[in-house]
Parts: C-alpha cells; sequence; structure tokens
C-alpha cells in the first residue's frame, strides 16, 4: 500500500473524524504527540518528540475515578478512557518502548485497566526514520530505525509517498478501511533503498552488562557517575519505558477525584517514608536505582531490557549525563569489592 | 584556550598543595555546544577541566552542605548565587575557594536549534564573534550575539563579585541589567499575558528540572512535595503548573541571582524568566537592592527601612 504525502492531509482529516488522532505537531521549537483534528496540524519533518508517546496512553496525569461520599454510601465513577485512537507517525523505537510498557501494566500479577484499555483501542502506526540522530542507539537493543516491533503498521517515506507495511492483524484490519492503492514494485524497491540508507551510527555495550550489575551494588563506580545528578525527573520524564506513578486525592469535603500522576525514582520523595526514613536518602542510591531498574530488575522481572535506545535522557538531561557513558563506566568498573 | 589553562593550573595547583580535596568545574560534554560538570579530585585530573562558551551550568547549585574544602569554577551570575548562598549560612566561605572566571555570555542551544531549522547539530566552532555550526551536508557561521542566551545578553554581572583568583581578563559591564523584555511582558494586556503563560506552563511536566538546577532551591522540602498541607495540586496541569512557578519565583524574591540556570535546564524550553526576572526587577526598582552583588550589604528580606513601600498595608 501507499500513501501520496499530497493526499496525507486528506487521510488524516477523515481519520479525524472516527479516531482520536495523535501526531507529531510543533511547538515552539520541539514536537510533540497531540490529539490533532485535521492533518494540517501535523509535521512530520520531526526527528523525535520531547516526550514520547508513552503520554498518550500513560498520560502524566489522569484521572482515575471521582467519589462523593454521601449519608448512605458512597458514589464512585471510574474513568476508563475508551475512545478509539491512532498515533500516527511515532517512532519505531516508541512502538517497541510500548511492549515493554505491555510487560508492567499487563502482567500476571495485576492487568492496569486504565493503559490497557487505552492499549486496545490504540492503533499505532509508525514512521520510520530515514535521518536517525547520533544519539540514536537503537541497534543496540533490537530496535532500528525501521523496526516493526510493537507497531500496527509501518510508513517508509520515499519522498513523495509513503510505502506502508502492514505489521499485525490490527494493522491489516486499520488499513483495510483506508482503501489504500496497492505498492508496486518500484514502490517496494525505494522502500527498501531507504531502509538501506539509514544507518545508526552509535552502538552501547550491553554485552555482560546485567552480569556485571548483578553484583555491582556497591561498586565504587556508582559514587563517580552519580555526582553530577541534579535529582529532576527530565530524563525519566522523557523516557518512553519508565512507567513510575504515583497515586493522589484532590478532594474537597466529601467529594473528589483519584488522581495518577508520573513519579520518578529520582525524586527524594519517590521513597520517603512516613516516619522519615528515606530508604534512597541521597541522589547515589536513586541515580543507581534508574540504571539497575532498566539493566537489571527489569532483566530479571521480564527478560527484557527497559531502554529503546531513543536517546532523549541524553539531550534533555541539564547537566548531560550520558546514559552510554554511565554504561560504559559501569562496564568498565571493577564490580563490588567482595 | 587561555581561560581553559589557568583553570587547570588553578586545579592542579590547589588540588597538589591540598588546600581543597575537589574543584568542580567543567569537562567536556558529549554533544556538539555542550559541557557537562566536572568533578576532579587529583592534580593529574585537572587536565580534564576545560571552559568555554557552553559552560552555562551554575555550579553554585552542588555547592550547599558540601563537606571539606572545594573550589569551584565560577561566573558572575555563579558568584552573585554563592554570595546568596553565604549570606544564608549555607556555605561556609572557609571552605570554598572561588576560581572565578568573567565571562563572555552563553550559547543557546534552543536559539541555535530555531537557527538550524530541525537540521541536527554535529559539530560546533568558535571563531571570532561567529559561531560555526556543522552538519550532515551543510555549514552555517551565525554571529555569535545571536546564539547567546536572553539572560547573558540582559547580564550586567559578567565578571565574578567574589573570588580567591580570577582566571582570565575582566571583560566590560553594562551599566546596568537589561530588563526590557520584563517591560515589554508586563506592558501587554493581562488577557494576553494570562494566555501566553498558559500556553508555556501548559507544557511544564513538573519534572522539576528549574528548581533542581537552581542553587537557591535548598529547602529540605520544597512546597510542592508537601502532603500535610497539601499547598498545591501535584498533577501537570496548567493551573497547577503555573501555581508551582509563581510560588516558585515568589520563594527566590530577593534571592534569585538572575543566572538563567532554570530555563537552561528546562526540558521543554519554558520560557521562566519572564518571571523570575521580574521578580528579580520589581525588587530592585521598591528596595534598591539586587541578589548578590555585594557580601556585605544586607539583602532585602532582613532589613527594614522607614520608607520601604508598603503598598500591602491597610491606611486609615
Amino acid at each position: 500500500m501507499i500513501i501520496k504525502k499530497s493526499k496525507l492531509n486528506a487521510l488524516l482529516d477523515r481519520l479525524a473524524g472516527q479516531y482520536q488522532v495523535f501526531a507529531p505537531v510543533k511547538k515552539g521549537l520541539d514536537f510533540y504527540f497531540a490529539p490533532i483534528r485535521s492533518g494540517a496540524e501535523a509535521d512530520f519533518s520531526y526527528g523525535n518528540s520531547v516526550i514520547p508517546p508513552k503520554e498518550v496512553l500513560f498520560p502524566p496525569t489522569e484521572a482515575l475515578f471521582t467519589y462523593a461520599v454521601g449519608d448512605a454510601a458512597a458514589d464512585l465513577q471510574e474513568c476508563l478512557d475508551t475512545g478509539k485512537k491512532v498515533i500516527f507517525g511515532l517512532r519505531p523505537c516508541d512502538a517497541q518502548s510500548f511492549l515493554l510498557l505491555d510487560k508492567v501494566f499487563c502482567g500476571d500479577q495485576y492487568r492496569d485497566p486504565y493503559y490497557l484499555t487505552r492499549r486496545d483501542n490504540t492503533v499505532l502506526v509508525g514512521l520510520g526514520c530515514n535521518e536517525p540522530r547520533t544519539t540514536c542507539f537503537c541497534t543496540s537493543l533490537n530496535g532500528g530505525p525501521f523496526g516493526t516491533a510493537g507497531l500496527d503498521l509501518l510508513l517508509v517515506d520515499t519522498g513523495d509517498q509513503y510505502v506502508v507495511e502492514a505489521v499485525s492483524a490490527k494493522g491489516k484490519d486499520f488499513a483495510a478501511g483506508l482503501n489504500l492503492p496497492p505498492a508496486g514494485e518500484d514502490d517496494r524497491a525505494a522502500a527498501a533503498k531507504v531502509k538501506e540508507a539509514a544507518v545508526i551510527s552509535c552502538t552501547i555495550n550491553l554485552a555482560g552488562l546485567k552480569e556485571k550489575m548483578d553484583g555491582n551494588y556497591h561498586d565504587p563506580v556508582w559514587d563517580l557517575v552519580y555526582e553530577r545528578c541534579l535529582g529532576c525527573g527530565a530524563c525519566t520524564y522523557s523516557c518512553p519505558t519508565c512507567h513510575c506513578f504515583d497515586i493522589v486525592d484532590e478532594a474537597k469535603d466529601a467529594a473528589g477525584c483519584r488522581i495518577r500522576n508520573w513519579d520518578a525514582c529520582m525524586f527524594g520523595l519517590f521513597t520517603l517514608h512516613g516516619s522519615g526514613h528515606n530508604p534512597r536518602p541521597t541522589q547515589k542510591e536513586r541515580f543507581r536505582q534508574r540504571f539497575m531498574h532498566k539493566f537489571k530488575y527489569f532483566t530479571d522481572n521480564f527478560a527484557a531490557v527497559a531502554c529503546v535506545g531513543c536517546g532523549r535522557c541524553i539531550v534533555s538531561c541539564p547537566v548531560n549525563i550520558d546514559i552510554r557513558q554511565v554504561l560504559a563506566d559501569i562496564q568498565g568498573a571493577g564490580g563490588d569489592e567482595k | 584556550m587561555q581561560i581553559t589553562g589557568l583553570i587547570q593550573d588553578a586545579a592542579k595547583r590547589l588540588l597538589a598543595e591540598g588546600r581543597v580535596e575537589l574543584v568542580l568545574g567543567f569537562g567536556a560534554g558529549s554533544l556538539p555546544l555542550r559541557s557537562t560538570p566536572c568533578f576532579v579530585r587529583r592534580p593529574e585530573d585537572a587536565g580534564k577541566l576545560i571552559w568555554d562558551q557552553t559552560c552555562e551550568n551554575n555550579l553554585a547549585v552542588y555547592l550547599p552542605k558540601r563537606k571539606g574544602k572545594t573550589a569551584v569554577v565560577a561566573k558572575g551570575c555563579d558568584t552573585r548565587a554563592i554570595v546568596t548562598l553565604i549570606q544564608e549560612n549555607q556555605i561556609n566561605r572557609e571552605n570554598l575557594y572561588i576560581i572565578g572566571v568573567p565571562c563572555a555570555g552563553m550559547i543557546d542551544r534552543r536559539k541555535v536549534g530555531a537557527l538550524l531549522e530541525g537540521r541536527e547539530l554535529l559539530a560546533a566552532r568558535l571563531e571570532p564573534g561567529a559561531l560555526v555550526l556543522e552538519g550532515k551536508d551543510f555549514e552555517k557561521t551565525v554571529p555569535l550575539a545571536e546564539t547567546l542566551h536572553d539572560t547573558c545578553l540582559a547580564c550586567a554581572c559578567p565578571n565574578p563579585v567574589i573570588y580567591d583568583e580570577l582566571a582570565g581578563e575582566r571583560v566590560p559591564e553594562k551599566p546596568a541589567s537589561d530588563f526590557s523584555a520584563v517591560e515589554a511582558f508586563a506592558a501587554l494586556p493581562a488577557a494576553e499575558r494570562r494566555a501566553f503563560l498558559a500556553e508555556e506552563l501548559s507544557r511544564c511536566i513538573r519534572c522539576y528540572a528549574c528548581r533542581q538546577a537552581c542553587p537557591l532551591c535548598y529547602c529540605e522540602e520544597c512546597f510542592v512535595d508537601c502532603s500535610t498541607p497539601q499547598w498545591i495540586g501535584k498533577a501537570a496541569q496548567t493551573q497547577d503548573n503555573l501555581l508551582f512557578q509563581a510560588v516558585r519565583v515568589f520563594h527566590l524574591a530577593g534571592r534569585c541571582a538572575d543566572c538563567g540556570a532554570c530555563e537552561r535546564a528546562c526540558p521543554v524550553g519554558l520560557k521562566l524568566s519572564v518571571l523570575t526576572r521580574k521578580v528579580v526587577k520589581d525588587v530592585k526598582d521598591l528596595f534598591g537592592y539586587e541578589a548578590g552583588v555585594d557580601l556585605e550589604r544586607k539583602p532585602a528580606l532582613t532589613t527594614f527601612a522607614p520608607n520601604d513601600p508598603q503598598a500591602f498595608l491597610v491606611k486609615e
């Protein structure tokens, strides 16, 4: 299938009538996945969004339910977002992140209805990366600029059109409803050529990292790598796989709303106990937690690394802490002194 | 570069003589136009220190409650923060050695990004008065002044106000801070100001990078983190985001060093200086006080003068 670029806006206009469509929208200098009402609002000339499209399925702030306590009973209203959605033009790394978030929100012990309802109702239309950024290292994490993991459809930009590849059954059904013209041999050849030309120049060495981190909890390397960290949440909030949250009630008298907000292991408040005790008393323990969670605990729990190599944290860190360097430092260090 | 050499020499000497345990400076960053805070503890590591117009972080943020003797590389605005921290008993001056650096202004990556129109920057080099930007299939030379942070362009305090040694020659100073951008914003109708702030703060993700990057935001418990009572909604929603910034700015009234660290740290590029500099200007206009420029002068918040403006008092 193909989508002519000249017809993309009309297609998005049509989709916006049937779905909530989220697409890259330019705000100031940066791009965000925002709901669009027409194709003209979207701008696909982007490297990647500042905040990953996880914010569509797992919003920074969401109401879980409202409540009102009456004399005889309490009235609870669940806030399930059942709207049909399309995320149009997300990058392959971010699609892969949804497979990792699925492991957390769709586990054996707990299935998160808020995330999963949105997830089930959302079609993921990916846009391959013709020009990956130098901070991209997705190929080190089983991804690639035209990776299809997690996607329903993949678009390949071949100049004046997109060549559309159906990845999942959901994607096939979705595409069938769009009445797209079929791709010819030339179109497919052009797409193959574009894919070949896209190069990820940056790699990280994950070989042996998990084994190393199984035994480096007390390694002095943590004293060095954390020091610059300011303790903000720029890295976690710009990470497509970070998924920690906090739940609060916002109430007035006997009525209110239970809200889920993003939270970050980099904050001191994250582990502060009601007693005043904090098991992660300094930024060192918090910084270590972030790396341990991504590269050890997540692997222990789900046999996967909680990083897709999007490089956002490298760019967003106010003090230029570079995850690639931190991992190299950990790899180069000796491990725990027994 | 000359200043880099002076900083390295100072660091090597101070560490070798045992006068400090740690030198806090800047090292090379991992991306074009980026440096990174660099913690040096051995004389042989002094060569890791650099100085250029990417050294934008305010390293005073690392100083409160630090134990042991420390040397810090500090620009004019950084020293203003240090002065206020000394006045507020957060830094023991005797344990601090200040390597002051006259500052020619720091490069704003967002301005550079705007000039590149989305193309990725792969390398950059400084030429006299100009910045040469290189990427895939392009090279672009832009006037340096067009790429500097607004806070730097408005700054009247590029030279350190307090130091133990100075690395480099003093640079010319403006007679006064330029608040024309603040005045222009204040002159807009209230609805326009509200609309601008609402649009900006709608992007805030409450990552608190602004707070964490600020040397003067050192409260043990920030009001946003407090739950009994809960002063402010925790949700990343425009009204609460705006309230967070408004209260943060008021907490910095008479203390803000006008360094712009909060705005530089913001991952979503909020124009926070519209708020911070308004209060800096108000404190100057109302009380004739500029935070951190004079260690001997009592801060505005700790002094009372009979002729202080008292518009808040109910009068008969």
